[in-house]
């Protein structure tokens, strides 16, 4: 059966994942609708990451189904890259390549990866560059950006494979505190253009305002999710309670 | 009188310590010039003595010869680590293997070449190889200083192999995933991402086993090519003069510093350039 926009663009079932005997994710379900912006919230080590690098299968997982617009990523014969063709993923530590400059960190996947022309791909990149507001920094290397600069790089560099959903996994966890807002405004103007984002994060503030449902996990668990608006004021389950009582 | 024969550390394989590797320093330079100042001055003396020929005399006498016999080792010196080096990068790629039985292989050939001592390894390649092979109606010759070269190239090869190896395994792994996030293949992911970044990584080490390596073609006149120690050798005979013994010697030892000086000066200075970043 073809996948149609009304379905979900990733459809997450009963995803168990173990490390060791270690497991991290014992069964979560949950659905991200095209254009839909989900914030993951818990507390650390309740699988949060893990659950965002098992959707491009950075991570394989044991049991369980995800479909990404109906293609099935448990699967032995998946092919990773059209996947990850259509995910993009932003990392905690930015992870962008020191020996390029910012303009070569853009443009390397859509140029070798989808063969594109690469002058489109630098006109492109040049107005990702802009979009993320560093234009006058494309010949910097990632060594004389801040960590909010390159990060908003790394985010340039996954739009320029023009994805369909993109997962990012605590992007300002490792920020200096006054470089993090630059970064919280990229993600809510890539959301306001309608991008699929699936954010794990500890800005509680960031998600009730940029996400369309909140996912709470702890232990591994789905404990509950809701839009905003009804998961800040009234949280239903008590580990919920908890977990926002010590952070808000 | 040696205690025991496996302490010559000729005979004993290389390895990078783990701890600070030895360097030239421009003590051990201002050493060795003081070194042979005392003894030319004591074999002057000598020469006086005896009525013969100046110390200082006789050794300008013969440093053309010498300048081709270190000529000699230099010119194996760089074969020597461009072969080690154009076989080893792709065995260190080797080493890494997604295929067990390839990164098995891999990783007995160069335990075997990183292991055994150079020596053993010169006297096997003198011994082994021809002294000329046939393609078609030409003969190639294989002189005995090529097949030492080649000898001394297997250990290069195996020490650029475990440069490659943990070189590519101190890249951090957010860079693979970075990479595999972006639908990189793992070649394009090794090709344009991990082994660029190496390169700088692996620079000074590699300098270093060149000058490790330089210092050890004076192994080859053991088998017996014609290279600055055995000239040496050869003049001393044939000057039969045992005051000459003690100067020729340390002159051929600054000979060898005043070339691996400025490499240990130069590697330093990229180490340190590199660790600030």
């Amino acid at each position: 059966m073809p996948w149609t926009p009304d379905q979900p663009l990733v459809s997450i079932k009963d995803v168990h994942k173990t490390f060791g005997n270690v497991e991290v994710l014992k069964g979560i379900t949950m659905d991200v609708m095209k254009r839909e912006v989900v914030c993951i919230i818990g507390p650390s080590g309740s699988g949060k990451s893990t659950l965002l690098r098992c959707v491009n299968a950075l991570v394989p997982i044991e049991k369980g189904s995800i479909l990404v617009e109906g293609q099935e990523v448990n699967d032995p014969k998946l092919d990773k890259l059209a996947l990850r063709r259509k995910v993009g993923m932003v990392f905690q530590q930015y992870n962008l390549f020191p020996h390029k400059t910012a303009l070569e960190n853009v443009m390397m996947a859509p140029v070798h990866v989808l063969k594109r022309d690469r002058k489109e791909v630098e006109a492109q990149a040049r107005a990702l560059i802009a979009k993320v507001r560093l234009t006058g920094k494309e010949g910097s290397y990632p060594g004389e950006l801040s960590g909010g600069q390159q990060q908003r790089i790394a985010i340039a560099r996954s739009l320029a494979m023009n994805p369909d959903v993109m997962l990012f996994d605590e992007v300002t966890a490792a920020l200096d505190p006054e470089t993090v807002k630059g970064v919280l405004v990229t993600i809510r103007e890539l959301a306001e253009d309608g991008m699929t984002c699936m954010i794990v994060t500890h800005e509680m503030g960031f998600a009730r305002e940029v996400a369309n449902q909140i996912y709470f996990t702890d232990g591994g668990v789905l404990v509950e999710h809701g839009p905003p608006k009804e998961f800040f004021a009234n949280p239903k389950d008590a580990r919920t309670k908890q977990f926002l009582d010590q952070i808000l | 009188m040696i205690a025991n024969r496996s302490d010559l550390s000729v005979l004993k394989p290389f390895r990078f310590s783990a701890g600070e590797p030895f360097r030239l320093r421009t003590l051990h330079g201002v050493a060795l010039v003081l070194a042979l100042i005392v003894v030319v001055g004591i074999g002057e003396a000598q020469a006086q003595a005896g009525g013969r020929p100046g110390i200082v005399a006789t050794i300008l006498k013969w440093t053309p010869l010498l300048a081709q016999g270190f000529a000699l080792n230099i010119a194996m010196s760089f074969m020597a680590m461009a072969i080690g080096t154009i076989a080893g990068v792709p065995l260190g790629l080797a080493l890494i293997s997604l295929l067990p039985p390839v990164r098995a292989g891999s990783w007995l050939v160069t335990q075997i070449f990183r292991n055994a001592p150079w020596l053993v390894l010169l006297f096997y390649c003198m011994l082994l190889l021809p002294f000329e092979f046939r393609i078609g109606n030409t003969i190639i010759p294989l002189p005995g200083w090529l097949k030492s070269t080649f000898g001394l190239a297997l250990p290069v090869m195996a020490n650029t192999a475990e440069l490659v190896r943990g070189a590519v395994r101190s890249i951090p792994f957010g860079q693979w995933e970075a990479a595999e996030s972006l639908a990189m293949t793992r070649r394009q992911t090794m090709w344009m991402v991990i082994l660029p970044q190496c390169v700088k990584r692996m620079l000074p080490p590699w300098m270093n086993l060149y000058a490790i390596l330089t210092v050890a073609t004076p192994l080859t006149s053991v088998v017996g090519v014609s290279e600055a120690m055995t000239l040496t050798g050869d003049i001393l005979s044939s000057e039969a003069r045992t005051e000459l013994l003690v100067p020729m010697y340390l002159y051929l030892l600054l000979w060898f510093f005043i070339y691996c000086y400025p490499i240990a000066r130069a590697t330093l200075a990229l180490e340190k350039r590199f660790a600030v970043k």
